[in-house]
C-alpha cells in the first residue's frame, strides 16, 4: 500500500510530461537496440572470422614431429648425468610420421569423457599431374563423417559430396583452386604421383572451398584408406589424430598429458591459433565500448529529464512533503520515474535491437572467400539482451538517483514561502 | 482543564544568511484541544516563520517544540514527516493541489501515505470531507479545474483527512475575495464548534481574526499580548 501510492504518484507525474517521458525512454531504446544490434553483428562476424580457421582446427593435435632424439646416447652415461651437452652434429633421426599404436589411443579417447570426438587423418604430399604439369599439393586422408561432424568438413564441399569419398573407391575432393588449374571437375578423373613415384588414377567427387586461398591451391581430401593405398601403407597407417574436446580451455593442459601418455607430439589449439583469439576479444572489447557509451548517453539524458522534471514540481514535492511525505518517499517516487523509463525503454529497445538484426541477417553477403554464407552474419545470443537491460536498469537508477536526491532534499519552507 | 495540543517553550530562531538575525526571541505558549487560535501581526512580524517552526518543516530553531505532549526531535527527518501526516492538517495561502490528480485523489493522498486504513475507506473519508465543505460534486474534477475558493476547500478538506490534532494555515483567505473568505473562515469556525477541531491560522486579517476564541499577537519576533 504504502508502495503502492508512491507509485501511483510517481505514475501520475509521469503521464503528466508523456512527451518528456517518451524522448528519455526513446533515447534508452536507442541506446538499446544499437547496443544489441552492434554486439549481434559483431559477434556474429567475430564467429565467422574465428569459424574459418577454429572450427577446422583441433582443439589437440596429435602427431610424431621430426625432430632430433630426446634421449641421445651422450646423456644415458651416468657420469655426464649434470653436464651440459653441446654436441652440435645432431640429426632429426625417425622419418617415420606414423603414429604408434594408433588403435591403442583411439580406444582410449573413446573413453575419455573430456573429450567431445576425435577425427584421425593422414596426409600425404603428393604431386597433381595435368600433362606436363606438375603441381605440388598434398592429400589428406580422412574419415568424411567424423570430419563433418566435429570440423564442419560437408560446409566446404561446395559440388560433389563428402559422403562420396567413402561409397566411391578411389575417390578425391580437389580444393577449388587446385581443380580450376587442372581443369578437372565434378566426375573428371585426376593423377596423381607420390613421392616414391607411385602413380594414381582418382575421381574427382567434389569440390571444396575453405575460404583461405592457398589452401585451396594445394589440399585435396580422400578416404583414409585410399591414401593409405596411395601410400602403400598398413591400415592402421595414421599421420594425425585431431581431437576436439568438450571445454576448448582444456586443451593445453590436455597437450601435455596425451604428450606423456602417448609419447607421442601434442600441439594445442591456444597455441597454435593465439591470433585469432587476440583479434575476436578486441573486437568484443570495441563493440562493448561502444554499446555502453550510447547507453551512458541516454543515462544523461534521463538525468537531465528528471532534474527538468523536479524543477517544474518544485510545488508538488514540498507539498507532499508538508502533508507528510518524506525526502525517502520523494526519493523513490523519482526512482521509480527513472526505472520506469529505464525498463520500458529497455524493453522497447530489446525488441528493437532483436528486428533490427534479424534485419541485418537478411542482407545478402556474399564473398568468394566465404562460400558458406549468404547474409551477413548474427550472433543472436540471449546473453546481449540480458546485459543491455540489466545495463539499461542500472544507468537509469544512477540517472534517476541524483535528481532523485535532490529532490529529496528540496526544503518545503521555501518553495511554500518564496510565492 | 483541556489537554494541550501544542506547546511551544522558549523557541528561538536566528536567519544567518545574509546577516545573523534574530526573527524569534523566547516564543512561549500553549494551545488547548478545540481552541481556534490566529496568529496575526505585521508583515514581517515573524509569525509564518514561526508557523513553519511549530508544523515541524522548519528545524532550525532553538527552544522546545511539544506537539500532543511528545517533544519533537530536530533531526530525523522521516519522524518529523511521520508527526505532519498524522497529527497536522496544513493549508496554504496558495492552495497547492497536485494538478496531476483530480479532487477526490488529492484529498486521499495523505490518507493513503498514513496507511491506516484501506483504500475503499479512505475514498469513502475523503468523500465524508468533501461533503461536509459542500464540494462533494467537484471530487472527480481534476485540481487545476476548479476555483480559487474551491480549491481552498479541497486543501481544508485534506488538511482533515487523517482527523489531525490541529490543522495550520498560513493565510488560507490571502489570497481569497471576501466572499470566499467568509465561508472558509465559516467552514474553520463550524469545524471548531462541532468537530471540537483545534485550529491555528496566521492571518493578517484582523476582521478574520476579531472572530477566532484567541488572537495571538506577534511584533518583531515576539508574542506582545
Amino acid at each position: 500500500m504504502r508502495k503502492k501510492i508512491l507509485i501511483d504518484i510517481a505514475k501520475a507525474l509521469l503521464f503528466a510530461r508523456w512527451k518528456q517521458t517518451m524522448i528519455a525512454a526513446i533515447g534508452v531504446s536507442f541506446s538499446i537496440a544499437m547496443f544489441i544490434t552492434l554486439l549481434s553483428f559483431m559477434s556474429g562476424l567475430n564467429g565467422l572470422l574465428d569459424g574459418l580457421i577454429l572450427n577446422r582446427t583441433p582443439h589437440v593435435k596429435l602427431y610424431n614431429d621430426i625432430k632430433p632424439n630426446q634421449n641421445q646416447p651422450i646423456k644415458l652415461k651416468p657420469e655426464f648425468a649434470n653436464a651440459h651437452n653441446f654436441i652440435t652434429s645432431i640429426k632429426s633421426s625417425s622419418n617415420r610420421q606414423a603414429i604408434y599404436n594408433s588403435g591403442a589411443i583411439m580406444n582410449s579417447l573413446k573413453k575419455d569423457n573430456r573429450v567431445l570426438g576425435f577425427a584421425p587423418k593422414l596426409i600425404a604430399p603428393v604431386f597433381f599431374n595435368d600433362g606436363d604439369i606438375d603441381i605440388t599439393g598434398a592429400m589428406n586422408g580422412i574419415d568424411p563423417v567424423a570430419e563433418s561432424n566435429l570440423f564442419h568438413f560437408n560446409e566446404y564441399v561446395t559440388s560433389g559430396n563428402s559422403q562420396d569419398l567413402v561409397k566411391v573407391s578411389n575417390s578425391i575432393i580437389m580444393g577449388k583452386g587446385l581443380a580450376e588449374k587442372l581443369l578437372v571437375g565434378l566426375d573428371d578423373m585426376v593423377q596423381v604421383t607420390t613421392s616414391k613415384g607411385e602413380r594414381f588414377q582418382l575421381k574427382v567427387v567434389g569440390i571444396f572451398q575453405s575460404g583461405l586461398k592457398d589452401f585451396d591451391n594445394t589440399q585435396s581430401y580422400a578416404a583414409i584408406n585410399t591414401v593409405q593405398k596411395v601410400l602403400a601403407q598398413p591400415n592402421d597407417y595414421l599421420t594425425e589424430l585431431q581431437v576436439k574436446l568438450n571445454d576448448i580451455a582444456l586443451a593445453p593442459a590436455l597437450a601435455k598429458e596425451y604428450a606423456k601418455q602417448y609419447q607421442i607430439d601434442a600441439e594445442d589449439i591456444q597455441t597454435a591459433n593465439s591470433q585469432f583469439e587476440t583479434g575476436s576479444s578486441i573486437r568484443t572489447l570495441i563493440s562493448y565500448s561502444v554499446g555502453i557509451t550510447l547507453l551512458i548517453v541516454a543515462g544523461f539524458g534521463i538525468y537531465n529529464i528528471l532534474n527538468m522534471m523536479i524543477f517544474e514540481k518544485m510545488d508538488s514535492i514540498a507539498i507532499l512533503k508538508a502533508t507528510g511525505f518524506s525526502g525517502l518517499d520523494v526519493k523513490n517516487i523519482f526512482i521509480y520515474i527513472a526505472l520506469s523509463i529505464g525498463i520500458v525503454g529497455g524493453l522497447v529497445g530489446l525488441l528493437v535491437g532483436f528486428i533490427l538484426s534479424s534485419i541485418i541477417d537478411q542482407i545478402p553477403f556474399n564473398t568468394a572467400s566465404l562460400p558458406t554464407i549468404t547474409t551477413y552474419p548474427i550472433n543472436h545470443n540471449p546473453y546481449f539482451y540480458l546485459i543491455g537491460i540489466i545495463f539499461s536498469l542500472v544507468t537509469t537508477y544512477l540517472a534517476g538517483w541524483f535528481p532523485a536526491r535532490k529532490a529529496s532534499k528540496i526544503d518545503p519552507v521555501i518553495i511554500i514561502r518564496g510565492k | 482543564m483541556s489537554q494541550t495540543i501544542l506547546e511551544a517553550k522558549n523557541i528561538t530562531k536566528h536567519f544567518v544568511d545574509p546577516v545573523r538575525v534574530k526573527v524569534l526571541s523566547d516564543i512561549n505558549f500553549k494551545i488547548n484541544k478545540g481552541e481556534f487560535v490566529s496568529l496575526t501581526g505585521r508583515s514581517g512580524c515573524g509569525k509564518s516563520t514561526l508557523l513553519y517552526v511549530l508544523s515541524t518543516m522548519d528545524t532550525d530553531y532553538e527552544g522546545d517544540l511539544l506537539i500532543d505532549q511528545e517533544l519533537m526531535p530536530k533531526s530525523n527527518e522521516s519522524v518529523l514527516a511521520k508527526i505532519r501526516n498524522e497529527k497536522i492538517g496544513f493549508v496554504f495561502q496558495f492552495h497547492y493541489l497536485l494538478n496531476e490528480f483530480n479532487v477526490l485523489e488529492n484529498v486521499m493522498l495523505p490518507g493513503l501515505k498514513l496507511n491506516k486504513y484501506s483504500k475503499a475507506e479512505v475514498e469513502q473519508r475523503a468523500m465524508e470531507k468533501l461533503n461536509i465543505l459542500g464540494i462533494g460534486h467537484l471530487a472527480l474534477k481534476k485540481a487545476n479545474h476548479v476555483s480559487g475558493g474551491e480549491k481552498q476547500r479541497v486543501a481544508i478538506a485534506r488538511a482533515l483527512i487523517n482527523d489531525p490534532h490541529i490543522i495550520m494555515g498560513d493565510e488560507p483567505t490571502g489570497n481569497l475575495d471576501k466572499k470566499n473568505s467568509d465561508m472558509v473562515f465559516d467552514i474553520f469556525s463550524q469545524l471548531a464548534a462541532d468537530y471540537n477541531q483545534t485550529l491555528l491560522i496566521v492571518t493578517h486579517d484582523p476582521s478574520f481574526a476579531e472572530r477566532t476564541h484567541r488572537i495571538i499577537k506577534m511584533e518583531d519576533g515576539k508574542i506582545i499580548n
